[in-house]
């Protein structure tokens, strides 16, 4: 038996899980449209690569991966591109991001998928591309794509392999119902990443003691594996990533790092699950299991729902009835965020969509005074001062929220859960991580504009000096020359012959010396014999490749450029002797 | 459809601050029944007359700050405040001092520094050693524990105490006397085994002093009440009593005629447990981490202690909590928590910013 080690903190909400697994895993009907968000994952925008009107298949890759930590996107089901423009998505602030919108023609016509069942013969490389393509993304929550999780390149070797099957949020049972219906192929999933990794000498899934059943399917499935199933009490949040690695295996991620630097890869179970479709069947990531629970919707259970889905379809089909519903949340009681409108799409990250009704999740009172009780202390997973915090996030006293180790908040809900005085604590702390980071943003942004005005203090003060010396020489000069000559100045200026006298003095004085025009003449002689160079290249493509028009364009530019090199040579020859 | 748009956690904990006050209001009522038997109706009129002051008081400075007034004393802090001043005040005290020590409290330590979770030091003990600073005759006279009465003599009913609480009248003679820790104090010269002999306050006792002790277990039972429902850690109180225990045995001398008394004595006596469970535990003037409070308790402790055997004054709580609030952002500085991924703890005046 595997120890296991007790996070500090942590709250013990009831589970409310039993009522959405009451049945299997169901499908929906088609949506008449699927709304497909650029950026569903942690990371840079997918860049589309298809265009409006075209018509795709499902399974054909409608945008593709834009950096190294970004996804691909794929149609969830066959139709037209109707659309490629801003829509209002899933996120806190309802805000509107760019969307490809299909059009489903109903025929559900799959493209040719290309498997790799043998995939042992597969190097790490070519794995990874497959997965990559596949538009993997997290699928506990946070959606960061799993390509860049499995990429070893820079980090020390994995000898931990960590799958979350934990579930601590109340009411999701996507991760429950997938292992108890298909944990076959989450271990063959796990197996492929094992290998891609170069089969680390620990693989362990970690799940809460909640799902006896899934438990089971699991150590029927992993007998003669290697893999462990460690079950551990249930308490919130223990399937952050930081949590469960420690729960497993006692040890700290180092604040500002990753698992990957002690050597740990943790991936969720559902995202085992996707890698398996992937390289296996070479399905790409186009469907997800979606919990639909609350009281205010009649049907509470699990769905295999495209990516892409609105939400109002999955409730329109659950008889959803909005008068009962307090707010619609997607993802769990305690990190889910709120919906302001029912017409953004699910998302690969959509674990959850929660309806409850008001006795379910009432209204909140208003938050009282903080009496530093010490209870968010108690319920805190890292440790923090909550109430520390939360008085340091109104004074706005960013230096005390960072010696605090403001950053190293989760932001997993428990403190606020447990307030006597209801204050929305982590509502504080979201605000002030925002504030300092603008604040540093602002400082660096102040610090470059900073020294480029010094800079170009310095370049104007020397210009400056460079003037006054040949002002200064120049009087001089016009002085000496009063004293050679006192007839000119007798007749100051009168006759045309004085006034030409005066400009060749002046422009005696004003030439360079030697040495000025010397380097002066060199830098030129350097920019011509440049231009030289690419007119010849320009003419060698011409001559290749081009018209007899552009030859002959380009001819005559190589040999105005020879001339001017020939004269600058001449001149400078002059000036050095 | 437009949804409601609120920011997470979702669901909440059922306890509220208001409950979480009423708790504590229930866990002295133990006390307050020994304490009451004890001493007779004195208590109870102080508790009445603290808790209409300290409501009347709230809410004339809550309408002065334009806040709402019943959303805040709906709290019930201000209750709170007044039942422990109440219990700490001597029975039978003039009406206005305890009218002048709760209104002090109430107005001074708390609201003028912003009300509820905003003040620095504890108000009841503010209120109490303003009292006892301004009114030292009123503060020392106290009741006779009822086992010690002469036989003719008892104590005044509820009619007499309010005449003497509201009027002036001047309790029957042997009504009134010292209290077990003043009576200890006030005794110099005598071995302890002779102070114990010649005072039925000692020789009447069971463990500690007549009276007294018996509400200090009253109060012992409320606060393991209170640490059983979670409203408070162990750290303060049991460090407070700890290091009181320490020192008076440290101190204990055997009981010669210099000794401070024994761990008994001072454990069972006086406010020592009033003091660790209703008043060290207040978490608004206490430090804030688990290791904090543990020194913030050991210096209580210590204080109590220095101040019952070599100071002036016979119980020391007060003074020793006022003195610990004040320490409070201080042992707050060096006592932050180690966070989750990081090698040790830091000071929470700590300049290097990390991520």
């Amino acid at each position: 038996m595997r120890r296991i080690w007790d996070t500090p903190g942590g709250v013990h909400p009831p589970d409310n899980k039993a009522q959405s697994l009451t049945s299997g895993i169901g499908q929906l009907p088609l949506p008449e449209k699927l709304i497909l968000p650029l950026t569903q994952h942690v990371g840079g925008a997918a860049k589309v690569c298809v265009s409006v009107g075209e018509k795709v298949l499902k399974g054909q890759k409608l945008a593709s991966a834009s950096a190294s930590i970004s996804a691909a996107i794929h149609a969830p089901s066959s139709g037209w591109i109707t659309a490629i423009e801003e829509r209002a998505v899933a996120h806190p602030s309802g805000m509107s991001a760019p969307c490809i919108e299909i059009t489903c023609d109903g025929e559900d016509r799959w493209i040719e998928c290309m498997g790799y069942p043998d995939y042992k013969q597969a190097t790490p490389l070519q794995l990874r591309n497959l997965i990559a393509d596949a538009g993997v993304a997290g699928l506990g929550g946070a959606g960061f794509p799993s390509a860049a999780k499995l990429d070893r390149g820079t980090h020390m070797p994995v000898d931990t392999l960590i799958i979350n099957a934990t579930e601590c949020e109340p009411y999701i049972t996507a991760d429950d119902i997938l292992i108890r219906e298909r944990a076959d192929q989450i271990i063959q999933g796990i197996e492929i990443i094992s290998h891609l990794l170069g089969t680390p000498k620990t693989i362990l899934i970690g799940i809460e003691n909640n799902k006896p059943e899934a438990i089971a399917a699991l150590n029927q499935q992993c007998q003669g594996t290697g893999i462990e199933v460690v079950s551990f009490p249930t308490k919130y949040p223990s399937g952050g990533e930081k949590q469960l690695i420690y729960i497993l295996t006692g040890k700290e991620v180092p604040s500002g790092q990753l698992p990957a630097d002690l050597g740990m890869v943790c991936l969720n179970s559902g995202t085992a699950f996707a890698i398996k479709r992937a390289v296996i069947d070479g399905e790409p990531l186009i469907s997800r299991i979606t919990t639909l629970t609350g009281e205010a919707c009649d049907i509470n259970r699990n769905y295999e729902i495209l990516i892409g889905t609105p939400v109002s379809h999955l409730l329109e089909q659950n008889a959803f009835n909005p008068d009962l519903c307090s707010r619609l949340i997607m993802g769990g009681p305690m990190m889910g965020f709120s919906l302001t409108s029912s017409d953004v799409p699910l998302v690969k990250t959509s674990t959850c969509i929660l309806a409850p009704s008001h006795t379910e999740i009432p209204d909140g009172d208003p938050a009282q005074a903080c009496i530093r009780c010490g209870l968010c202390a108690e319920a805190c997973p890292a440790s923090l001062l909550p109430q520390q915090l939360y008085w340091y996030a109104r004074a706005d006293d960013h230096e005390r929220l960072q010696a605090h180790n403001l950053f190293d908040c989760i932001e997993c809900g428990a403190c606020s859960y447990v307030c006597p005085s209801n204050i929305p604590l982590v509502q504080y702390y979201r605000s002030s991580k925002g504030d300092i980071v603008n604040a540093r943003t602002a400082k660096a942004t102040a610090a470059v504009a900073r020294e480029r005005f010094e800079f170009r203090q310095v370049r104007l003060e020397k210009a400056d000096t460079v003037r006054e010396t040949k002002r200064e020489a120049r009087r001089l000069a016009t002085e000496q020359a009063k004293i050679t000559s006192p007839t000119t100045t007798q007749s100051s200026g009168s006759s045309a012959a004085d006034i030409i006298k005066a400009a060749q003095l002046r422009g005696s004085t004003r030439q360079a010396s030697p040495e000025q025009q010397k380097a002066k003449l060199e830098r030129t002689l350097m920019a011509a014999e440049m231009r030289l160079k690419e007119a010849q290249q320009r003419l060698l493509q011409a001559t290749t490749n081009g018209s007899a028009d552009q030859q002959t364009q380009q001819l005559a530019s190589v040999e105005a450029a020879k001339r001017k090199v020939e004269q600058t040579a001449q001149r400078l020859t002059e000036v050095s002797h | 459809m437009a949804f409601k748009q609120v920011s997470s956690p979702h669901s909440h904990a059922r306890q509220s601050t208001g409950q979480i006050m009423q708790l504590v209001l229930l866990a002295t009522l133990p006390g307050l029944l020994v304490l009451s038997y004890q001493f007779g109706w004195g208590l109870l009129i102080n508790i009445l007359i603290a808790t209409i002051s300290a409501i009347s008081a709230e809410a004339l400075i809550l309408k002065l700050r334009n806040r709402p007034i019943e959303f805040y004393l709906r709290d019930y802090s201000a209750v709170v405040t007044a039942v422990l001043l109440g219990l700490a005040l001597p029975p039978l005290a003039p009406w206005w001092l305890v009218v002048v020590a709760t209104v002090f409290s109430i107005v001074i330590a708390k609201q003028l520094y912003g009300g509820l979770g905003s003040n620095p030091f504890n108000p009841a003990m503010v209120g109490y050693v303003v009292a006892l600073i301004s009114f030292p005759i009123e503060m020392t006279t106290w009741v006779t524990p009822v086992s010690l009465l002469a036989a003719d003599v008892s104590h005044p009913g509820l009619l007499e105490s309010l005449a003497i609480v509201f009027a002036g009248n001047s309790p029957v003679d042997g009504v009134t006397g010292a209290t077990p820790l003043d009576l200890f104090k006030h005794s110099d010269g005598l071995l302890v085994e002779q102070i114990y002999q010649n005072n039925s306050l000692f020789s009447a006792a069971s463990f500690a002093g007549v009276g007294w002790e018996w509400a200090n277990v009253a109060f012992l039972i409320g606060g393991l009440a209170l640490l059983k429902a979670r409203i408070f850690t162990w750290h303060a109180p049991m460090a407070m009593l700890g290091t009181l225990a320490l020192m008076s045995m440290l101190f204990w001398d055997g009981g010669s005629s210099n000794s401070p008394g024994s761990p008994l004595m001072h454990l069972f006596s006086g406010a020592s447990m009033l003091g660790a469970f209703f008043i060290v535990t207040d978490p608004v003037s206490s430090a804030v981490s688990n290791r904090g409070r543990l020194i913030y308790g050991a210096l209580i402790g210590l204080l109590v202690y220095v101040i019952r055997a070599w100071g002036s004054y016979p119980d020391a709580v007060a003074f020793a909590v006022l003195l610990g609030n004040f320490a409070a952002p201080f042992i707050d500085n060096y006592t932050v928590p180690r966070t989750y991924g990081h090698g040790q703890s830091r000071r929470a005046t700590d300049k290097e910013t990390s991520e």
